[in-house]
């Protein structure tokens, strides 16, 4: 089961931080991560390949968007 | 990444500093005050002149740059669907902060974005400001990594997200029933300087086509100068700082080529060079703009998004901007206003309230 940060709703840079701080604290080689805005979403892809990981799914649920990244 | 926004990219948001460094400096060329082609503190303060919230004479401007930098990005966000209208995340405190934003900025006389383009002018009293905004932004993070957090936003109405862009579509009507008239400080309810910065600007159709044409391309990049800093500091990411460096080099280029590059620390255009006070000003404004989430023109482009939000730390500038000029906190080129280093302080002194209120975790 992958980790799940629902960042929705909050503003820069709490996605970011929150999946960086996912990254850290959990470790878990898969995390997912939900937000409502294209800003945000492409925010946390470019921090997770930053981190060595890469996203393995962006896509757009309803309002919002699920992004899962998984560790190279 | 499955993202086809090619401004996301790096050479995207490098374009589009690039850009606005180009236009900025040309529209000081046209008529816009000296190293001011475009700052979004010091356009809010012209508006709130125009409409009479302030009475200073030298500073009473509909700038039209600033009502196209919303309506640029409200263009964008409906055209490529990213128009989606949110606010409730504290808006009373964004208000706050943006008030404090003002009053810094207008300590130091100028948000980051003329901040960079004085430096680009050679003013070397920006280097204090900077380096205000660096400290300001950094003292952010430290909140930010403590778990400062204003809550989360909701979806609205859209009839709320157009709140703030109907508004800036009533003063372009306003500004187009009431011209300039020779020799006159109103036209009609509008009010207009005779001489000083606010008698400084560049033709309407021109400095709205820049306007838009920025909110457009800064809403497709989010093009921000506080996250360019804030970003680093946190993440060590260069993305958006790219942008903000590829404007400051666009915009000294196109000041060389236009003779407008004259380096000093005396007598620049609109400045004071009382160090201490540029730095600390713009520390007080860099640290509410990090608390807001946005430096003054990113918070313009995301209501263009309908981020009611980012409208409430606008109007909250502009509120903040008339206080300034009715209580003499605003600096002017002779110094500093004769209570504006109390207000700094006080300033500092609310933000910091502000940021140890909102210590949660989410």
């Amino acid at each position: 089961m992958a980790h799940k940060v629902d960042a929705r709703g909050l503003s820069c840079p709490q996605p970011v931080l929150l999946t960086t701080e996912a990254i850290k604290n959990t470790g878990q080689s898969e995390i997912e991560i939900l937000v409502d805005n294209q800003a945000s979403r492409e925010n946390v892809g470019r921090a997770a390949e930053s981190q060595g990981y890469q996203v393995a799914v962006s896509e757009e649920m309803d309002e919002d968007f699920r992004i899962v990244i998984r560790k190279k | 990444m499955s993202s086809k926004n090619i401004f996301a990219t790096l050479a995207g948001i490098v374009a589009v500093g690039a850009i606005i460094g180009i236009l900025a400096p040309l529209l000081q060329y046209l008529g816009n005050p000296g190293n001011m082609g475009i700052c979004v503190a010091c356009f809010e303060r012209d508006i709130a002149g125009a409409i009479g919230i302030h009475r200073a004479a030298v500073v009473q401007y509909l700038r039209p740059e600033i009502l196209g930098f919303v309506l640029g990005a409200l263009a964008a966000g409906l055209i490529f669907k990213e128009f989606k209208p949110s606010g409730g995340s504290a808006p009373m405190t964004r208000f706050v902060l943006g008030m404090v934003a003002m009053i810094g900025a207008l300590v130091f006389l100028g948000c980051p974005w003329r901040a960079a383009l004085r430096l680009a002018g050679g003013d070397g009293n920006a280097v204090l400001g900077l380096l205000g905004l660096v400290a300001g932004v950094y003292i952010g993070t430290l909140f930010f990594r403590k778990g400062y957090n204003l809550g989360r936003s909701y979806k609205q109405s859209i009839a709320t997200g157009l709140m703030l862009p109907g508004i800036m579509l009533g003063l372009l009507a306003l500004r187009l029933i009431f011209p300039p008239l020779e020799g006159e400080d109103k036209s009609g309810i509008l009010f207009y300087s005779l001489s000083g910065p606010g008698a400084a600007y560049a033709p309407l159709a021109i400095a709205l086509a820049i306007g838009l044409g920025v909110g457009f391309l800064a809403q497709r990049s989010r093009f921000c100068t506080m996250g360019a800093i804030r970003d680093f500091i946190l993440f060590r990411q260069t993305h958006l700082l790219a942008g903000f460096l590829a404007l400051v080099v666009a915009a000294f280029v196109v000041n060389l080529a236009l003779g407008q590059f004259n380096p000093g620390f005396e007598d620049q255009p609109v400045a004071h060079n009382l160090f201490f006070w540029n730095f600390f000003g713009m520390l007080v404004a860099g640290l509410a703009f990090a608390l807001a989430g946005g430096c003054p023109g990113r918070q313009l482009f995301m209501s263009g998004e309908g981020n009611s939000d980012a409208a409430v730390f606008v109007l909250g500038m502009i509120m903040g901007a008339a206080l300034a000029h009715n209580w003499g906190l605003a600096s002017s080129p002779a110094g500093l206003g004769d209570n504006g280093a109390l207000a700094a302080i006080i300033g500092l002194a609310v933000c910091l309230a502000i940021g140890f209120a909102n210590l949660k975790r989410t």
